[in-house]
């Protein structure tokens, strides 16, 4: 019975060399749950949350750096103005004891579908940093999350950082729930639109295994954009929330029907594209 | 609750504990790692021993059945009810979602610690002379979960207070009474810095 405390990250890599079979644990909210109900019997755990490394964000060159640590609370507060998609999903999860524990590299570890910073990650073409004994890699979001909570994290990987370009436009997220607080998604959208490099990314959460991009509408609509607004036509704002639908493939489980994904997503982002133009 | 499993859970047979010890102590001079059938848990300021523990048990856990702090309450084991609300180095959590043996070293404020003396708060005050207290089981959690607030944003409004106390769920007072009772906290701080 074993768990290590460690403050940096070569203590936390040098752990988990010696204990390859630990859980990594951060905020608990996830992990700690799957614990209380007797889904997983750690033999040894990997505490990250006093890990410098992983603590905080920065600025550097044309990116953001977000440290794994990085709790939803800190997001919420701190990134309002530089990740405005990303504080809005953070202040969706869970409730305010959730978010102060709960981390970014918790909920890409975790890789849920219905995990809410995913859809906005995704949108941003996010990369996400993994350290080993043998160094950093660096994956895109797509080659990170490989299933229903499966990852490419390695044995003997920690998930560093995240990484995200600094953009000029507008970026929004939208959940739909059954209420405002306390609710896992039954589909969420992120909408961001690149007014320097005139492209639009839609990343779509709870409705596939992993986290979607809605890579036909995108084209789609980043062609029916007039940039110097930016403003485009209703018609092409309704035609975007159509393709964009059409590239979810949801399933109907417990919280909601597949019909019923399929439908909120042509709503919220439709509704994210309006808010996005002037 | 969810007895069953958590009757499994803390079977010694189902742990690895004594199959480890061994083991562990051939790792000894690795500064990060540490033997955790005994721990220490710094609580309202005192270190308190926790002997025997299973590795997989939370704060919560251990707080009600190894310490004898039944004030934080256990209810959903999940994150979704607040009642086991605490404040991990001076964070507001669900010590449910808290590995215990994590939290060697931080310091852990319960309910119980709110006060010296047995003395009430202001906050506990307020809900008895309020009426917000029905059958009670929310209230620990309700109240370090405002404490909380008040402490972060002394002048926070009554929307502010929806938003800290959304994930403290109350089944008995439709929350009205709980927000007299913030009001009559608020006004009387105000009472008291003039």
């Amino acid at each position: 019975m074993k768990v290590a405390h460690p403050r940096t990250l070569d203590e936390a890599l040098e752990a988990l060399q010696r204990m390859p079979d630990a859980q990594l644990l951060a905020g608990g909210t996830d992990f700690v749950v799957e614990v209380n109900f007797g889904h997983r019997r750690p033999p040894a755990v990997v505490g990250l949350r006093r890990v410098a490394e992983l603590q905080g964000w920065r600025r550097e060159d044309g990116e953001l750096v977000l440290g794994a640590g990085l709790t939803f609370t800190e997001i919420e507060t701190e990134l309002a103005e530089e990740l405005p998609a990303l504080a809005a999903a953070a202040r969706t999860v869970g409730s305010p004891q959730m978010r102060n524990a709960g981390t970014l590299g918790g909920n890409l570890g975790t890789a849920s579908p219905a995990g809410d910073s995913l859809p906005v990650l995704a949108a941003l073409d996010a990369t996400v940093v993994l350290a080993s004994r043998a160094g950093n890699r660096t994956l895109p979001m797509a080659e990170f999350i490989t299933g229903v909570k499966r990852t490419a994290l390695a044995q003997g990987e920690i998930i560093r950082e995240v990484r995200v370009p600094r953009l000029r436009g507008p970026q929004q997220f939208l959940k739909v729930g059954t209420r405002n607080a306390m609710v896992i998604s039954i589909a969420c959208a992120a909408l961001v639109l690149d007014l320097d490099g005139r492209t639009v990314r839609c990343g779509l959460g709870s409705v596939a295994p992993t986290p979607l991009r809605a890579t036909e509408a995108e084209a789609f609509i980043a062609g029916e954009i007039d940039w110097d607004g930016p403003h485009t036509s209703a018609v092409a704002v309704t035609r975007f929330g159509e393709l964009a639908a059409a590239a979810a493939s949801p399933i109907t489980d417990h919280r909601s029907t597949a019909d019923y994904r399929r439908r909120a997503v042509q709503v919220i982002t439709t509704r994210a594209l309006q808010r996005s133009l002037a | 609750m969810t007895g069953e499993a958590s009757d499994a859970l803390h079977d010694p047979a189902t742990t690895d504990i004594r199959g480890r010890r061994d083991q562990l102590a051939a790792e000894e001079g690795t500064p990060v790692i540490e033997a955790l059938e005994n721990y220490t848990l710094t609580i309202n300021g005192r270190d308190r021993e926790v002997e025997g523990a299973w590795i997989g048990e939370s704060l919560l856990y251990v707080l009600r059945e190894r310490l004898g702090l039944p004030g934080s309450k256990n209810a959903c084991e999940q994150g979704e009810c607040g009642s086991c609300s605490l404040m991990l180095d001076s964070v507001l959590v669900a010590s449910c979602c808290v590995l215990a043996a994590d939290a060697v070293g931080s310091q852990v404020r319960t309910v119980e610690g709110l006060s010296s003396e047995g003395e009430l708060t202001d906050v506990q005050r307020a809900f008895v002379e309020q009426g917000a207290v029905q059958c009670g089981f929310c209230i620990p959690g309700m109240i370090v979960a405002m404490h909380d607030l008040l402490d972060r944003r002394p002048d926070a409004d009554e929307l502010a207070l929806r938003e800290a106390i959304s994930g403290n769920l109350c089944r008995c007072t439709g929350y009205g009474r709980i927000f007299a009772a913030f009001q009559a906290v608020k006004e009387e701080r105000a009472r008291a810095s003039t």
